[in-house]
């Protein structure tokens, strides 16, 4: 008994150090956001090739969409961009871009070397909606469901190889896109 | 590399002008410390520790600007931490809120503390009484006397 008191200040220890160990493999850019299963933030904005007109979140009730955060100055969005290209065009799944803190022209220039792919590119040019949907870096994407409430939050671009970040990968998104379609 | 060099120096230049001075203006002394207070306490959320107040990203231009406008608009600081909280999750506050998964956080420290105590004062209890009254019986003393007194002989 005598030596197993002796021994609960190392084990104390080595919990501590584990615990620490583990913080060492956390990604201190990773930011859960407090807004998954939460209805998503409204709002009505410009978009990009409205002519003025503009678009609101009621308009995507009943359907399962993406919102992808992009802008043409974010380097991280060119590598993005095929495979969200990919998503749309191989997997029918709906793609409505967030164009963010962006001048109109050079989004537009963007989107016609690189393709346009999305269902349309809304314009927040000042970063109010991305405050909103608590947007900290670009690329981001929301997955929005039938009821317009935001599932899951990519940080970061969607990637073929993400290594440990699996909620990156293309095919686990899609995966779950299509689960969501499928109504279960 | 003249090039390269030219580039750098007039990035250089281009500095200050990044750091320009914002100047905000408050109806009261209340809400300019309230500002204060709010861009000290809040984290800014790309920069690794940092607060609002001492970055210069632009989120943290952006979110600076709203907490301003949060103020002037007349918020409380509970409404100001609502709504940061409720886009950035409670990573945006430097004072992690009281709750259950952070309890550990907050009474961990008194917890160590305790223990620490504890033990500190069983140990130097047990060692006083090791050490106050040696209850040695007349055999015993009479063992010591006689290996001392061997001593003295053989030096």
């Amino acid at each position: 008994m005598k030596s197993l008191r002796f021994a609960i200040p190392l084990i104390i220890f080595i919990g501590l150090m584990l615990l620490m160990f583990k913080g060492l493999w956390q990604d201190p850019k990773i930011v859960n956001s407090p807004l998954i299963d939460k209805a998503a933030p409204g709002f009505t904005l410009p978009i990009l090739e409205g002519n003025g007109s503009t678009f609101s979140l009621e308009e995507m009730r009943g359907k399962v969409w993406v919102l992808n955060v992009w802008a043409s100055w974010c380097v991280a969005c060119r590598a993005e961009h095929p495979l969200v290209t990919e998503m749309v065009r191989e997997h029918d799944i709906l793609v409505v871009g967030l164009n963010y803190k962006d001048e109109a022209q050079d989004a537009l220039s963007w989107l016609e070397r690189f393709g346009d792919p999305y269902l349309m590119s809304l314009v927040d040019k000042d970063g109010e909606v991305g405050i909103d949907y608590g947007v900290y870096g670009v690329p981001e994407s929301f997955v929005i469901d039938a009821e317009g409430v935001i599932r899951r939050k990519v940080i970061g671009p969607v990637t073929r190889n993400s290594g440990d970040k699996p909620e990156n990968n293309i095919d686990t998104l899609v995966a779950y896109i299509k689960q969501l379609e499928s109504g279960s | 590399m003249m090039r390269f060099i030219s580039v750098l120096l007039a990035l250089l230049l281009l500095m200050p002008v990044q750091a320009a001075i914002e100047t905000h203006q408050f109806d009261t002394p209340e809400q300019e410390a309230l500002f204060k207070k709010m861009t000290e306490e809040l984290r800014c959320l790309v920069c690794q520790n940092q607060n609002l107040a001492d970055s210069n990203a632009e989120l943290a231009l952006d979110l600076r600007e709203k907490t301003y406008e949060m103020v002037k608009s007349g918020k409380s600081e509970a409404e100001i931490i609502e709504y940061m909280v409720a886009r950035y999750g409670d990573f945006v506050l430097y004072r992690p809120p009281v709750k259950s998964s952070t309890l550990f956080l907050w009474l961990g420290p008194l917890l160590f503390l305790a223990i620490a105590i504890i033990v500190a004062t069983r140990f130097v209890r047990s060692r006083q009484s090791a050490g106050a009254d040696p209850e040695l019986t007349d055999e015993q003393l009479k063992l010591a006397r006689d290996l001392l007194n061997k001593e003295k002989k053989s030096s």
